[in-house]
This record gives structure tokens, sequence and C-alpha cells, in this order.
């Protein structure tokens, strides 16, 4: 049966809308418009490296890697516990766990504006504990704080879904021969759920990078992560040379990060998400 | 003994970590006083404000047009994509499925700036301005890709034989197709249409940057607004979100526990997919 053909709308389609945007994107990052027409230029690149933008992109990756760290400092165990054999038949407390990513991003990152601003719940209780109150909307603490809350999910599930496919006898194996849990979860369980670990990094280092909901709600509006950087250059300056490299660099940074985690993916071997 | 208890307590912490902002979110959509410090009394008020905005009900118009059609189309189009793909040799198999991944890997606010250099520059040969249309186009795009990745397994699930068992009977091409094929690849199908459909309404990042002049979607609309800061109007649309989000999950809940073995397939997928979606790509 030979029914190719039906596909060819499809490829039809990603190469006007796909593959033809990137290119756009290519070359609006190394194309500068003059008095004599289009000329090939590397300015674009070069202004993405001045000082004040490259301190917003390490600021990015910096702010995306805490994010990370806590995420998985928090998350290991919650997937442990999940994992375990007295909470791993109890469906209801999974569904609770994935409800929170059902709800859409812009209204769980809203949600906390109420929590944190001036005379929010938080100020609420510390007033009743007779503590000053503390200030955590529109700054760094606010904005990791959001990134956590939304990708935490996206750490817990990949790990979780090791951990419950990983073969419970090893253990048993290891504490019959004299392993106490210390011994089981450092040389059994924590080896055996890297590939998930590794997911769940990927899986929340990309998009707390990209970011600009969080930054720009949570952070206030002269607050700056690349994400915004890119947002203000389409939408308000309308530069879209510079825009265009900036996504351009951001890219880079993803596939490069991609690579490594890929490469580390490999290393252990299966059970990954994808 | 004792770790039990610091286990359940630490689970608890969690649950509280991750509800406690839409609890109070959803409490003071009913709150009558507009300072979030204090409770001035419950209140329907909000939510008939909200019905009130014809902005509101213009996105709302918007992001469910655009959702039904463009998960339609998508579902068309990658449908018949997954078709033609399976037939295919390997190395262009290969090519063509990296080619589909692109956009699932791609960071969201990547291809929603690439899609506005396509528009704006193609405007002076199209005479297609930023707005609904453009919006529409976007949403396909990146709508496609999902659809042919729930619909590939089913296919490759498909016994071949029992289409050339059609053809020996004297079926042709296009009629084994519609009768053999397509009612088999159906679960995959529907899981696609509706993955799509949620995914459409669920944007926001993409839509942002392909949308203009006046036309926005509910994302588009909460974002405006909630950048201006707390208002009480958000609170209750976010509530009317988030309910119809549980209703959604309790309804597919529901048509899985009855017999029915092709919905409770489909639903089963769905929720699978879901949840590799949020774990291969996440908005914002």
């Amino acid at each position: 049966m030979k029914k190719t053909w039906y596909a060819y709308p499809y490829l039809v389609w990603m190469t006007i809308f796909i593959v033809v945007p990137l290119f756009l994107l290519l070359f609006y990052t190394f194309t500068a418009t003059t008095e004599e027409g289009i000329r090939f230029t590397l300015q674009h690149i070069k202004r993405v490296c001045e000082p004040i933008y490259l301190m917003v992109l390490l600021r990015s990756i910096l702010l995306a890697l805490i994010c990370t760290v806590v995420c998985l400092l928090i998350g290991y165990p919650v997937a442990l516990i999940l994992a375990n054999k007295e909470y791993s038949q109890n469906k209801v407390l999974a569904l609770l766990f994935v409800i929170p990513m059902w709800i859409n991003f812009l209204v769980r990152t809203y949600a906390w504006m109420s929590l944190l601003g001036k005379n929010g719940l938080i100020d609420m209780v510390m007033d009743f504990l007779r503590l000053p109150p503390v200030q955590l909307l529109y700054t760094d603490h606010a904005v990791v704080l959001g990134m956590v809350y939304n990708f935490l999910p996206f750490m817990v599930l990949p790990i979780y879904s090791v951990l419950a496919k990983m073969d419970k006898s090893i253990i048993e194996a290891a504490e019959d021969l004299g392993a106490d849990y210390i011994t089981v979860l450092k040389r059994i369980i924590i080896p055996l759920s890297l590939p998930g670990v590794i997911s769940g990094i990927t899986m929340v280092f990309m998009p707390a990078v990209t970011t600009f909901i969080i930054s720009r709600l949570l952070g206030g509006g002269q607050y700056i992560l690349i994400g915004n950087l890119i947002e203000q250059q389409f939408i308000v300056v309308g530069d879209w040379n510079f825009g265009s490299a900036i996504s351009f660099v951001l890219t880079v940074i993803i596939l490069i990060s991609m690579g490594i985690m890929r490469k580390y993916d490999r290393e252990y071997e299966g059970g990954a998400i994808w | 003994m004792v770790g039990r208890i610091i286990k359940r307590v630490y689970l608890y912490l969690i649950f509280l970590f991750l509800y406690a902002p839409i609890v109070v979110l959803v409490a003071y959509s009913f709150n009558e006083s507009r300072s979030r410090g204090r409770w001035g009394g419950f209140t329907l008020r909000w939510y008939a404000e909200l019905f009130r905005d014809t902005e509101v009900l213009r996105a709302l118009y918007n992001t469910l047009a655009i959702a039904v059609l463009s998960a339609v189309i998508a579902t068309v189009i990658g449908t018949a994509a997954a078709i033609g793909i399976h037939e295919m040799k390997r190395i262009k198999k290969v090519i063509v499925m990296n080619l589909t991944y692109l956009p699932v890997i791609n960071p969201d606010i990547v291809t929603g700036v690439s899609l506005m250099l396509l528009f704006v520059f193609t405007k002076p040969f199209t005479q297609l301005g930023l707005g609904f249309f453009t919006m529409l186009l976007a949403h396909i795009t990146f709508n496609i890709p999902y659809v042919i990745l729930s619909v590939l397994p089913k296919l490759k699930q498909l016994d071949k034989h029992v289409y050339e068992a059609a053809l020996d009977l004297g079926a042709t091409p296009s009629y084994a197709l519609r009768k053999v094929v397509i009612p088999q690849i159906m679960p995959g199908i529907v899981t696609g249409f509706l993955l799509a459909f949620t995914l459409s309404i669920d944007d926001f990042v993409i839509s942002f940057f392909t949308t203009g002049s006046g036309v926005s979607n509910i994302a588009i609309y909460v974002y405006s607004m909630a950048r201006r800061g707390v208002n009480p109007k958000i609170n209750a649309l976010s509530t009317i979100m988030f309910v119809t989000v549980l209703a959604l999950l309790l309804i597919v809940n529901k048509r899985m526990s009855k017999d029915n073995p092709k919905v409770k397939e489909s639903v089963r997928s769905t929720t699978h997919h879901l949840k590799k979606r949020g774990l291969v790509k996440s908005p914002g």
C-alpha cells in the first residue's frame, strides 16, 4: 500500500510554518539592513554579549538552576513516598498530584500574587504572629517560588514513574544481605532512579530558563529575564534583529543543555521518558 | 512508625503548598471587599461583572472557536500525515519524525516569535495582519505533531493483513482505508483531537506572539489584567476555569468507569499523553 503522499499536505504545512520561520529567525539574527541593502553581520550576536545583556542571561540561568535544585530536593522525597508500597495503590493521591498540572499556567502564577502581595495572606499571617510584614512580591524569591510551584510536578512525575517501575526484589535482596535503609537508598534506589532524575532536571530547567510570565507577574515590570528581553524586543521595542539574536542564543543554550542531558541519559540507559 | 508519620506530614505539607494558593484564589473570588486583607462578606458580584464584560465574552468566543477549528483541522492533516509517515522508508521516516518533534522540543517562546516573524514578513504578499486567523494558523501548527504522535502508535499495532484481505476481496484502496484502517485507529484519532483541543485552550505564549490588534483569548486576557495587579474579576474567571477543568476530569473518569473499552482506552491514553506532554514541555 503506497500512501506516503498522504503526508504531503503535512510536509508542506510544516515547511511553511516551522522550517521557514526558523530560517527567518536565523536571517534576522545574522543580517542588518543598511542603506546599501541587506548584508551579513555579527553585530546583533555581539550585542547579546554586552555586559548588561550577559548579566540578564546569567541571571536567567542562575535562577533556573536554583529552581531546578530546589525542585529536586523537595521533589525526590515526594516521588519516593508516592512510589512506596503504602501509597502506590492510592489513586486519589496520584490524582491530587496531577490536578494542578491541568490548571492553566497563568492562573497558577496569578494565584501567588494575592498570597504574596501587600496585605496578602502571608502579610496577614505575619501580622497575626506580631512579626513585621515581608515584602515578597516583586523580588527574586517570589520568582523562584513561582517557578518551583509551577514546575515541581515535572520533577516528581518522571522520578516517580522510574521508581514505581523499579524491581522491588533488588531492594529486598539488599535488605536480606544486611543493608540498612540509608545504604539501600544510596547504593540502589538513587543510582537506579537517575534516568528519572535526569528527565526531571531537563523538564524543570528548560521551561524555567525560557519563562517570561512568572518573572513578569511575580517579579514586576522592571524585572528582566531572557524571556522578558525577547518579549520586549518583539512587542515593545520592535528591534527584530536583536530579538532574533537573543532567541537564537536561547535556542543554542537549550540545545547544549539537552545534549548534555542526553549524553547522561544514554550512559544510564533506558527508563527515561523521551 | 515515626518514619511513617514524618512521611505523611511531608506529603500533606506538599499538598498544602500545591493547593493553598488555589483555595485562596477561589475564596477571594467571593469576597465583597476589593482589598485582599479583609473579608467583606460573600458576593457573586465579580461573576456578574465578568459576564457583563463584552471583552471577556469575545475572548471566550475566540478561545473556543480557535480550539475547535484548530483541533479539527490538525486532526485531519495529522491523521493523514500519520498514515503517510507509517508507510515511509526508514531514512525518510526519521527525517520527517525529527521535523515533527521540532515544535514539541523548541521552547514555546521561540516558536511564537518565529511564527510572528513569518506572519509579519509575508504580510505585504498575503495582506494578512496579525489577528484571529494568524492565531488559528499558529494553533494548527503546534497541534499537528501531537495528533501524529497519538495516531502513529495505533497504526503500528494495526494488522496490515486485514487491509490486504480487504483489497483481495475487491475493496478499492480508499474504501478499505475508510472501512478497515480508520475504524481501527479511531481511539488514536480521538485522543489526538482531545489533546489538540486541550492544548489550544491552554496555550498562552504562542497565541500572545501571533495575535494582534485587540484579538485575544482567555489566557491573553488574564495576562493583560494580571499584569496590572490583583483584580477580583480575574479571581472569578480563574475559578470558572479551574471548576471547568475539574468537571472535565470527573466526566472523563465517569466515562472510564462505564464499561466501554474503546472510550476507556482513548481516555487512558489521553491522560497518559497529557502527562507526557507535561513532561516534554510546559508553557511559559
